[in-house]
């Protein structure tokens, strides 16, 4: 049976003249698809181009490894060991919450950090690793490698950290580092990428901050092809970076170790200077703390402790602490007269116990009075009637020159934070600070080192160093960097008359070993290594004219925060000095008692670089001193309070 | 259908007929499922076994079956039509049902020795439908609304179900390659421009109903139009995909940057790049020159197929024919269109090329249709 053809037919048509219609309009989707090609291919080619580059090529900052510190002796102050982290990524992990779980059977997990982490593994892109656990262990990462196939989307991570392995020792002179702030980044003017790592550690206070340039070394580069889930297929180049320098420091790890143990819980600060060459031997200050705390963040309640600690731990007292010198500074008063000729050093001034100045009653510390007194016999038994006279003599201007010259209200150049100034008054100073005129009082106070004048430990630590070698010693606290010696602080001659300053050095040798002086009972008893010092004790609080008459209440009497200072400086041996010490116990009391006996302590150390035999000293103190011994070595010796932190 | 019969006095018999079989389009599948064989190999990193090697045994298997579909007379398949229609719409039924999820929708029926995708093979059994249909009726009532409803409820029954899944692209290819197949058979324009008016005011109230209740479509598609309109916004989420599959195409260059050297597909910024963009691996790798070489190839197909189907005067022949095409030609120009950035991403495979085993062996059905179109034309 045929179709009817005139349908066919018309059908045929039909179908033709859409058939070209429904063709027409596919050419068209042709044309636009191909004119749509031509635009992306040909036209916008270069640019896709380079997008494609860009998505495929990562360049990543390659951190240097920090430079180490190292003590005189080229033992270890910062050093940087692997610090082991947890990640956990999202897209890897599948079901979150269930590896979680599995981890934290395996892992300590701290409830803050994991709070954490659960928010950047909701919120941030899925492929991004987020930590969940800081500082684990080595045996931590172990477990979780070994778990690793229960563990989808779990990476143990190894990055470097910086360490303080000898703790609360070198707190305040070395510092620390930590994690770079938002403020680190604010303050500098173009900070470098590198600062942008995560975990990125820069220093934050005294030599780790001062040198952060020398220690943070430059960033390397490398080039990456990474695919769309960022992982790394091959590296392409790679600029190794400049790993930071090694410094090592002039600082001792056994001495500052010995006296920081030996400033006990004292509130308290100790400067020793190596004679020949400057070098800040030790620089304690305490009460101390663990800078490895503040490298991991410290929690708020430990830092709120630090910061409301009455014995204040947190400043660095050895370099920022100022305090009134007291008698320690009647070497520059006495040689600021020297130098002028107004004394000479055989005349005696007559001590009756106080000396009336413009009105003003100035008192001697002994009620009694000295009597006639010389140079010698005043720095011996520390008389401070003979150095009003000297005031009078000499005037304030002469006198903060002197103190200049040895060390005293002098900006030293140091790597460490708040280096102070101290203060060397001058009637300018008053007039411009205290918009006061410069009274003769202020004069006489200034010469037993009361009044305006201030110096940090550091400073009288340099003063004693002057004044026993004649030279103008500077004080330096880098010793080579990457193996290249620095700099030393020998210094120049003073200039001063060597008969005058010999004469300071015989007197301050009878402070220690005449059995009159006043730190008699601190002194060496081995000849070859004689201490000679000055005792100091500076008052903290105005003594009334009511409580002269009723007797001077004595500091075992008072409210501590009420105590008077006490201050010793010596150098040793007498003969041929090569450590001057400086100590200042904030409200210990008495210079002879509370400061001279750390400053002898300290120096035998040094001088036998160790524990010094019992002989070195006073056959009365011998048991006395063996129990500190042993204490003190046992504090030194102890073991690592949180082991598992250091890891 | 009995009343109907074609003059098949000079018509082929027997093995004879595969001499009469469109050879040049057969050749022209060849090479474009050949240039898909060497994407799959480039996109798996230089290994057959991965996609390539399934790839070519699904075509042999396809091409089988074209010729095999060839050899049948094209009236049974007429007859065959509607039954073919109803078991597809069958299946999506079961797929509704007992479907195997994936990729977040329901699109698979699990048969075993494969994964038959019952909406790939409704895209065929509804040109054959639409066409037997409209051999069927008379030319003069072509236009009239009643007749017109029941083809319209042919195309819309299928696509009201796969919209359910949900699978955008092939109701889009459902609806355009069915309104196709109803233009072609002649209906009246101004149903055309009904539908155009309508579907602008559709368009408006899917945005309009954003966001209220009575919300039209999904989030995710609302998503998908937004990153469309402008990727730019999200490149990193809802847009990484467009944005980077515009960077490999724009990458590519005149020349591409070699064969197996495409940095987007090979470092895994390509999403999908052995099925949907594909196309994006192989513009990126062989530039310009290569992109436009394949849209030749395809144009050659639809070419070939007009050319016979205008040369046959039996009616359900070129209309098959014709649909076939324009079927072929939506699943090129929207994948491309996508791939491109001037379409949403609604995932449509490009043809012969693209990973996947439902679509190439339901396009290898509706060639070996046209061949046997080719091969029982009344002559």
């Amino acid at each position: 049976m045929r179709r009817p053809t005139r349908d066919t037919a018309e059908s045929h048509r039909r179908i033709t003249r859409r058939g070209l219609v429904v063709g027409g309009v596919q050419l068209a989707v042709l044309g636009t698809l191909l004119f749509r090609m031509r635009h992306l291919q040909v036209e916008q080619a270069d640019e896709f181009r380079l997008l494609a580059d860009e998505n495929r090529i990562n360049l990543q900052l390659l951190a240097p490894a920090r430079g180490r510190i190292f003590d005189r002796e080229g033992r270890v102050i910062a050093e940087n060991v692997p610090a082991y982290r947890i990640t956990v990524t999202r897209e890897q992990a599948g079901d979150v919450e269930e590896v979680l779980a599995r981890l934290s059977r395996l892992v300590t997990l701290d409830p803050g950090e994991l709070e954490k982490a659960r928010r950047d593994l909701r919120e941030l892109r899925g492929d991004t690793p987020v930590t969940v656990a800081d500082r684990v262990d080595w045996a931590a990462i172990s477990r979780v490698a070994v778990n690793a196939p229960a563990l989808p989307g779990v990476t143990p991570e190894v990055g470097l950290s910086r360490r303080y392995p000898l703790g609360e020792v070198y707190a305040h002179a070395i510092g620390y580092v930590g994690a770079v702030s938002a403020r680190d980044i604010e303050r500098l003017d173009a900070p470098e990428a590198l600062l942008r790592l995560p975990r990125f550690q820069i220093g934050k206070l005294g030599l780790e901050a001062q040198q952060e340039e020398l220690l943070r070394g430059s960033a390397g580069t490398r080039r990456v092809e990474v695919n769309a889930a960022g992982r790394i297929m091959r590296e392409l180049d790679r600029q190794e970076g400049r790993p930071g320098a090694d410094i090592q420091v002039t600082l001792d790890n056994a001495l500052q170790a010995y006296t920081q143990a030996r400033l006990a819980n004292e509130s308290a600060a100790a400067v020793m200077v190596d004679c020949d060459s400057g070098d800040i031997v030790v620089s304690a200050s305490s009460p101390s703390y663990d800078p490895n705390l503040f490298v991991r963040g410290i929690s708020s309640a430990n830092y709120r402790a630090l910061l409301e600690d009455p014995l204040r731990p947190l400043p660095n007292k050895a370099v920022q602490g100022i305090y009134p010198p007291g008698s320690t500074f009647k070497m520059v008063t006495a040689l600021a007269a020297l130098d002028a000729g107004l004394i000479d050093f055989n005349e005696t001034v007559y001590c009756p116990g106080h000396r009336e100045v413009s009105g003003r009653r100035f008192h001697c510390w002994k009620r009694g009075g000295h009597g006639n007194v010389n140079l010698h016999v005043s720095l011996r038994d520390s008389c401070d009637v003979y150095y009003y006279e000297l005031a009078l003599r000499a005037g304030i201007e002469r006198i903060s020159a002197m103190a200049e010259r040895l060390g005293v209200g002098v900006q030293f150049d140091l790597p460490m934070t708040s280096v102070a100034k101290g203060l060397a008054p001058s009637r300018e100073w008053k007039l411009a600070n205290r918009d006061q005129p410069w009274v003769v009082g202020d004069s006489v106070n200034a010469s037993i080192g009361q009044g305006f004048v201030l110096a940090s430990p550091l400073q009288l630590a340099v003063m004693t160093a002057r004044l026993a070698t004649s030279r103008s010693v500077m004080p330096r606290l880098i010793k080579t960097i990457d193996g290249v010696e620095q700099p030393s602080g020998h210094g120049e001659p003073l200039g001063l008359n060597e008969n005058h300053l010999r004469e300071i050095r015989r007197a301050m040798f009878a402070v220690s070993n005449d059995n009159r002086g006043t730190a008699f009972r601190s002194r060496i008893a081995e000849d070859t290594l004689r201490l000679a010092g000055k005792t100091g004790t500076s008052q903290v609080r105005n003594i009334s004219t009511g409580e002269r008459a009723t007797g001077v209440i004595s500091n075992s009497n008072l409210p501590r925060e009420q105590r008077d200072h006490a201050l010793f400086v010596s150098y040793a041996p007498f003969d041929a000095p090569r450590y001057a010490v400086a100590v200042v116990v904030e409200h210990g009391g008495g210079g002879s008692t509370a400061a001279a006996p750390i400053a002898r302590d300290m120096t035998l150390q040094a001088l036998y670089r160790g524990d010094p035999p019992l002989e070195a000293y006073p056959a009365a103190d011998r048991s006395r001193i063996r129990t500190q011994q042993e204490e003190l070595r046992r504090l030194i010796a102890r073991p690592d309070p949180d082991p598992s932190d250091r890891a | 259908m009995s009343y109907l019969e074609y003059s098949v006095k000079s018509a082929p018999t027997g093995p004879r007929k595969i001499l009469h079989l469109n050879w040049p389009l057969a050749l022209l599948l060849v090479t474009v499922a050949s240039v898909g064989f060497l994407m799959l190999y480039s996109v798996a990193g230089g290994t057959l076994s991965t996609w390539a090697e399934p790839q070519m045994k699904r075509f042999a298997l396809g091409f089988a079956v074209m010729i095999a579909v060839a050899l049948v007379p094209i009236w049974f398949w007429r007859n065959m039509s509607l039954l073919a229609y109803l078991i597809s719409l069958a299946l999506l039924l079961a797929v509704a049902l007992v479907g195997v999820e994936g990729k977040g929708a329901q699109r698979w029926i699990d048969l075993g020795f494969m994964r038959l995708q019952p909406s790939e093979l409704m895209k065929m059994t509804l040109v054959m439908v639409l066409a037997a249909y409209y051999d069927w009726l008379p030319v003069s009532r072509v236009s009239r609304p009643l007749w017109v409803l029941l083809p319209l409820s042919l195309i819309l029954t299928p696509v009201a179900m796969v919209v359910r899944q949900p699978d955008l692209g092939t109701s889009i290819l459902l609806i355009v390659g069915g309104g196709a197949m109803m233009f072609l058979a002649g209906v009246h324009w101004a149903y055309f421009a009904t539908v155009i008016v309508l579907g602008a005011g559709a368009i408006f109230a899917v945005f309009a109903s954003r966001g209220t209740d009575w919300q039209l479509l999904e989030n995710y598609q609302y998503r998908r139009i937004d990153t469309f309109l402008n990727p730019d916004t999200d490149p990193l989420g809802a847009g990484y995909h467009i944005t980077q599959s515009k960077i490999a195409l724009g990458s590519g260059g005149w020349t591409g940057r070699g064969f197996m050297q495409g940095t987007q597909s090979r470092l895994n910024f390509l999403p999908e790049k052995h099925t949907d963009f594909i196309f994006v691996t192989l513009a990126e790798e062989f530039g310009f020159v290569g992109a436009v070489s394949l849209l030749a190839l395809y144009a050659l197909i639809i070419l070939f197929c007009v050319a016979t189907a205008l040369n046959n005067r039996d009616r359900f022949s070129s209309l098959l024919t014709l649909g076939v095409a324009v079927t072929f030609f939506l699943f090129f120009a929207v994948n491309m269109a996508m791939v491109m950035g001037l379409m949403p991403v609604v995932g449509v495979p490009l043809p012969l090329v693209s990973y996947g085993g439902s679509a190439m062996l339901v396009l290898m059905l509706g060639f070996g249709l046209v061949q046997s179109a080719h091969v029982h034309k009344p002559r």
